[in-house]
């Protein structure tokens, strides 16, 4: 076991996969030389050579479309855009051609790729910086959308996302990136994708987020047991889309109660979606009117006023408690 | 003949008037410039260059956040704006703080937009600048939708767009020449080749030899000049500016410049480049360049240069007192972040704009 920042995690899955599996590619702008501008694709040039880790040119459209092609040819592309910020440029290559290769072709052609992008806020960035826009590609039907919280499961998910058969938009929370250290084991990990962890077990409501905000929703859930004797169930859903309603349909039936953490904008949300699901398969079990804490929807602040766009652990306490103070 | 070479139309010229020394390499090709604005020009160049500087000590500071030095680019900014009138237009992308500067940008707004503050952005009267463009290549199609728009209306404006190398790999950078080309627009496209997008060097970007050249596949004239040498620079706006208002169309015009500093404040270039290459091109910076040849046309001394220091110092610690300031004015108007999304606020905005407001009260309170 190592102690690892999420840097480090997402560094190591990525020396691990290209080491176990010589059809890895890792491409983007800035990724070989200088080592990605986060540093999370450091030394892979050296250990792997300019034929597996490439500078391309700037390119956003061009990165994206080379590793469709690359991917239909037998290759495992990584492709980083360097913020989510610019993915848009690539939007057309994903919507149109990644998502739907293995559709189009009648499953003859796939594109087993992974896109790899820091998205969240709370870094002091620029703007097209701090965006959180996961619902663009999870709305799109053949893309899988992963979203880690923590450097472990960072590291298992990565590697699960480069081994999957199909198009993985992986957003890697870069509030998260140099945050804290968690213990990673020494052994390969992997987690599935499409599948939600109860990360602590609760009776009384259940929490329900991802990435950069499982911080403050686990907080929160600290103090209501600390200051409310309130027991929390917290969900982190991994993977947003293919969305796994199990594991949180199974919660809420137990605790009937639910609040939703993301910085996304809100309105059609992850969240939006989350709900959708409750409603229709635990809507009897439901006790009180679900809460979500979202970013706002307007364009995120320059950060001078990032701290009040971003859901904090306040906010979070405060819906939840009133979730839980609401008698039916 | 079944198989022949095909004459196309342009040719790429290099064009440089001065020496790396600052003396004329040629008098023929020495734009006339009037006497007050070579010294204003001068002037707001050692302002651009002490601002940059100032702005990299805030940075390093915490005062102020990410930004993207300019430093060695300006005269290939201000060579381009300055034969241009206060009615034409520059869309510019992130890095044109010089230009900006000499088209009536306040320093006090670079610091509020650099320490976080959207205010900074508001657009001063009077001024056609679009604001920051982040994205990479992507704002040359906007100067080609307002010069389309000028070139309608029967005026004779025109619109500037600055970009860099690493934009020339974009495909909105190749739509936006195309279609200028297509309507003839009166456009100019200034790419601010300063050899290196991040970590990608020049060389890694294109294998074309020159960034001109992609103009013309697009039928579009272009040439390369001398980026730090501003007499070079403002030669060729000039030109590119009475075609473009006679009818004739766009030009790109391709600076050969350096990026002196740090791609922004959050990139180490010690990572990817030579120092002896910064040197090399530290000798051949702009503003020395400039400074010898207006000496040698006996319109500034040594005493003038110390003097003019010593205002520009002054004038910008206001800036940087007045940014501070008004940052702490700024400091409870987190509500504005709901203004300007639409023309009419929806509902459900209005609605989060009131939990806001709430919470905002209730932390209020709690801290009080």
């Amino acid at each position: 076991m190592a102690k690892m920042t999420m840097v480090d995690a997402l560094n190591t899955a990525l020396h691990e996969e290209m080491e176990r599996d010589e059809s890895v590619i890792v491409l983007g702008e800035d990724v070989a030389v200088d080592g990605g501008v986060f540093r999370v694709t450091e030394g892979l040039l050296e250990a792997y050579g300019e034929e597996r880790v490439m500078d391309t040119p700037l390119a956003e459209a061009g990165i994206v479309g080379t590793s469709i092609g690359m991917a239909i040819s037998g290759l495992r592309p990584v492709a980083e855009i360097q913020f989510s910020g610019f993915s848009y440029l690539a939007f057309q290559q994903l919507e149109a051609h990644a998502a739907r290769m293995r559709w189009r072709s009648r499953g003859a052609y796939t594109v087993p790729m992974v896109l790899r992008t820091p998205y969240s806020g709370g870094v002091r960035a620029l703007e097209h910086h701090s965006e959180s826009r996961e619902a663009y590609w999870a709305h799109t039907p053949g893309l899988k959308m992963v979203i880690p919280s923590t450097p472990r499961n960072a590291r298992a998910l990565l590697l699960s996302a480069i081994r999957d058969p199909d198009p993985v938009i992986f957003y890697e929370p870069k509030a998260v990136y140099r945050a804290f250290r968690e213990e990673v084991p020494e052994e390969e990990e992997t987690w599935p994708l499409g599948k939600a962890r109860v990360v602590r077990e609760g009776s009384d409501v259940t929490m329900i987020s991802y990435g950069a905000m499982m911080r403050p929703t686990l907080e929160a859930a600290d103090r209501l047991r600390e200051e409310d004797g309130v027991e929390a169930e917290v969900i982190d859903i991994l993977t947003i889309s293919p969305l796994d309603h199990e594991t949180f349909v199974e919660s809420v039936k137990k605790t009937g109660r639910v609040v939703i953490v993301h910085e996304a904008p809100r309105s059609f949300g992850p969240g939006a979606e989350i709900v959708a699901r409750l409603v229709e398969k635990a809507f009897w079990y439901m006790e009180a009117p679900v809460r979500r804490v979202t970013g706002y929807d307007v364009v995120i602040p320059l950060f001078a006023y990032e701290k009040v766009y971003l859901p904090s652990a306040d906010r979070v306490l405060k819906a939840t408690r009133e979730t839980l103070a609401t008698v039916a | 003949m079944p198989r022949e070479v095909v004459d196309l139309p342009y040719q790429v010229e290099y064009l440089s008037i001065l020496d790396e020394d600052g003396n004329l390499l040629d008098e023929d090709l020495e734009p006339d410039i009037p006497e007050e604005r070579l010294l204003r020009l001068h002037r707001v160049m050692l302002q651009a260059r002490r601002f940059d500087e100032r702005m990299l000590q805030l940075q390093r500071q915490g005062r102020i956040g990410t930004f993207a030095p300019v430093k060695g680019q300006e005269a290939a900014q201000m060579g381009i704006v300055a034969p241009l009138r206060d009615t034409d237009w520059m869309v510019p992308s992130f890095r044109e703080q010089a230009a900006s500067l000499w088209r009536g940008q306040s320093m006090e707004s670079f610091l509020l937009v650099y320490g976080g503050f959207y205010q900074g952005n508001e657009i001063p009267e009077g001024t056609r600048n679009l604001p920051v463009a982040v994205p990479v290549g992507t704002q040359p199609l906007h100067a080609v939708g307002l010069s389309y728009g000028i070139k309608h209306r029967g005026e004779d404006d025109l619109v500037v767009t600055f970009f860099g190398d690493g934009a020339t790999s974009e495909g909105d950078f190749h739509e936006a020449l195309n279609f200028a080309g297509v309507w003839k627009t009166p456009t100019i496209f200034v790419c601010q080749n300063n050899q290196w997008a991040i970590s990608v060097p020049r060389a890694h970007q294109t294998n074309s030899k020159t960034l001109a050249q992609k103009a013309l596949g697009q039928g579009v004239p272009a040439l390369q000049v001398d980026g730090n040498d501003i007499l070079a620079v403002y030669a060729a706006a000039e030109e590119a500016a009475e075609r473009a208002r006679a009818g004739e169309g766009p030009t790109m015009i391709e600076c050969i410049t350096y990026r002196l500093s740090m791609h922004t404040t959050a990139d180490d270039p010690k990572r990817y480049r030579e120092e002896e290459e910064v040197e090399k091109w530290q000798k051949r910076e702009p503003l020395h360049r400039f400074q010898t040849y207006l000496k040698n046309k006996g319109l500034l001394s040594d005493d003038d240069i110390a003097k003019t220091e010593e205002e520009i110092k002054a004038e910008i610690q206001d800036a940087v007192d007045a940014a501070e300031r008004r940052m702490k004015e700024l400091e409870g108007e987190e509500l504005s972040m709901f203004e300007h999304m639409y023309a009419e606020m929806p509902p459900y905005l209005k609605e989060q704009r009131e939990e806001l407001a709430d919470e905002l009260q209730a932390k209020e309170g709690t801290d009080g």
